[in-house]
């Protein structure tokens, strides 16, 4: 009888492809929207991602996210270095730099001062795309992130040596990195943390985090809150400092909201065209419904029936949906070279599409199941 | 095989088997609505139909031939009363047993035909043996077989749409007839057919169907096709007027 159930649902061509066109269109604006929300989430952690080698963070105590920066005092290096269990911390300069390019224009830029000594924070060599990470240590020099290459020179092809101007200082480009998108879109200016403090203007702090590698035998949970308890600043293992920013865009921003009505809008509109299609395909076939209960089929199948039809439709709405947005973001990764893409397409985006999806087709099965469960088999005589 | 399985659901079905009589109804009433608003479709209908007989059931509309049939075909249950099909007490069977004593015992056939318009003929006919769990090559097989029977032999593909009024009922009717049911229940048969398709649907169900295990009802109010009956029963009001022997 699934047979039947399946040339029923295919039958009428129209209805089946709208039914399929509802699933698909909630499936695509679910999948796509949340993507992009949680491309651009993940966009506002990338430099805590990017910086890699330590296992904690310390800032000031009233830092809320990686871009709240609230410089410290050079002392409280020294002091985090005695907490027990560190077994080395440096310093970390970030900043919003203000850019003056040679046309004259100018360029908000991230700049990021790493560790003269070590470069700790610096780009994996496997994410240098020209030049040589010792060459940080020359004079005025600074990496360039790819993005902000193509930001600030469209097609031109990298050559080393252009210069920018910071603070009236004069900042040369000795190498090329990759760099995960950033919120703000900036260029990303990786230098020395002496050089960097050259390239903005005066200020009697300027530590904005250290960067802390703990010992084996403890985990970097005890160490922050050891850090916290004997130094009084925020301490904040990656993962922490991650969520912690992610929890910042969620609270202090329209954007969950925004993105949230948009896949609402998806889940409702989905509900709506496919839920109701099939609610309609159901009701126009209640005479043959009613037929095959006559004939004897009972219930329990006829439910299996219904239910096999919305899973088809379920499945391959999904399928087309999720596919589309996928498709999306390739297209939008592979083809628009401008801008930093905001699209991360994670397997929890596909299992929540495909959960609400789901609880789109079940909902319309219920509520169509209902009217044929209901059915009189004595409706074929009239 | 279908023999088997009708075996093995008749003696699921525990009762005493009545060879006489076909259907057997004592005192059946049926009313709908409440207060009232209280109808009395059928009120105290006794009636014995015999095996191997086309029984005509006519009457006015309204006057209670379609809710009879349903009662007797398990689509309904009746207020009050027994209800007695090929021996079996119907109105003390469980839902689900008497959705598989009807998938398994009898056969409609419907005004409006009622085939599935995403399937074929062929596809159209198995539909029965589908239900009873037949597979759907053997099913398919059976079905073709018995369309050949109704003269439809050459139209097994042609979907209900691609098919004359005459055509679509006979279509229904080897369907109906395709799982060998021992009763078969026709709700106007010729009502939406020409006299001419009407007579060759008729002809078709007292050639086929009728037999001497079977039964077979027939409601109607084409008077053009009372020739064709055995037994005629008239219903006026809910109530049983006359049943006649049709002297034929």
């Amino acid at each position: 009888m699934n047979w039947v159930a399946l040339r029923m649902l295919t039958g009428d061509k129209t209805k089946y492809f709208g039914i399929i066109f509802g699933v698909a269109f909630a499936a695509l604006l679910m999948g796509q929207q949340s993507a992009i929300f949680c491309g651009l989430m993940r966009n506002t952690t990338s430099q805590i991602r990017d910086i890699e080698g330590g296992d904690i963070w310390v800032m000031d105590r009233n830092v809320q996210f990686v871009d709240d920066t609230k410089p410290m005092s050079e002392n409280k290096l020294l002091r985090v270095r005695g907490v027990e269990g560190i077994q080395w911390a440096v310093r970390l300069y970030k900043s919003i730099a203000r850019a003056k390019l040679s046309d004259g224009n100018f360029q908000q830029v991230i700049l990021i001062g790493l560790d003269d000594a070590t470069l700790v924070g610096a780009p994996r060599p496997d994410r240098i795309l020209h030049g040589e990470l010792g060459d940080l240590r020359q004079p005025n020099a600074v990496f360039l992130d790819e993005f902000g290459w193509r930001y600030l020179y469209g097609e031109e092809p990298y050559a080393p040596g252009k210069t920018l101007e910071m603070n009236d200082k004069r900042a040369v480009i000795v190498g090329l990195c990759k760099c995960s998108p950033t919120f703000q879109t900036f260029p990303i200016l990786y230098c020395t943390y002496s050089q960097a403090i050259q390239f903005v203007p005066q200020e009697r702090k300027t530590l904005s985090f250290i960067l802390a590698k703990v010992n084996d035998d403890v985990t970097p949970e005890t160490v922050c809150e050891r850090i916290t308890a004997q130094t009084a600043l925020k301490a904040e293992t990656n993962d922490q400092f991650f969520w912690s920013t992610i929890k910042y865009y969620m609270e202090r921003t329209g954007i969950p909201i925004n993105f949230g009505i948009t896949v609402a809008l998806g889940f409702f509109v989905g509900c709506a065209i496919a839920g109701q299609t099939f609610y309609l395909f159901t009701l126009e076939n209640l005479k043959q419904w009613g037929c095959l209960k006559a004939m004897g089929v009972s219930n329990f199948r006829l439910i299996r029936m219904i239910l096999l039809q919305a899973l088809v439709v379920g499945v391959i709405g999904y399928g087309i949906g999720i596919g589309g947005a996928a498709l999306f973001g390739y297209v939008f990764e592979r083809f628009v070279k401008s801008t930093p893409p905001a699209f991360y397409f994670g397997w929890q985006i596909m299992a929540i599409s495909g959960g609400a999806v789901f609880a789109i087709i079940l909902v319309s099965a219920l509520i169509s199941m209902r009217r044929v469960l209901f059915l009189e088999a004595g409706v074929v005589f009239r | 095989m279908i023999a088997q399985q009708r075996a093995e659901s008749q003696s699921q079905i525990s009762t005493v088997a009545d060879d006489r009589s076909a259907v057997r109804l004592i005192g059946v009433t049926k009313e709908f609505g409440v207060g009232d608003t209280k109808v009395a479709a059928l009120a105290g209908i006794d009636l014995d139909l015999p095996y191997g007989e086309m029984v005509l059931l006519v009457g006015p509309s309204g006057c209670g031939k379609t809710t009879l049939i349903s009662i007797v075909a398990g689509l309904l249950d009746p207020t009050v009363g027994d209800v007695e099909v090929l021996g079996q007490p119907l109105s003390k069977m469980g839902g689900n047993r008497k959705v598989r004593f009807r998938g398994d015992n009898i056969g409609f056939v419907f005004q409006q035909y009622n085939l599935l318009p995403s399937l074929n003929a062929v596809e159209n006919a198995c539909v029965p043996l589908l239900i009873s769990g037949w597979s759907r090559t053997a099913a398919l097989k059976k079905a073709a077989e018995m369309l050949d029977a109704v003269g439809l032999g050459s139209r097994l593909k042609s979907y209900p749409n691609q098919l004359s009024g005459g055509q679509q009922q006979r279509v229904a009717i080897a369907r109906s007839l395709v799982h060998e049911p021992r009763l078969l229940v026709c709700d106007e048969p010729t009502a939406a057919l020409d006299g001419t398709s009407g007579r060759t649907v008729m002809t078709l169900i007292k050639q086929v169907a009728v037999q001497s295990d079977r039964a077979v009802i027939v409601v109607t109010h084409d008077n053009r096709v009372y020739d064709f009956g055995d037994r005629i029963v008239s219903m006026a009001d809910g109530r049983i007027e006359s049943v006649d022997a049709n002297k034929h």
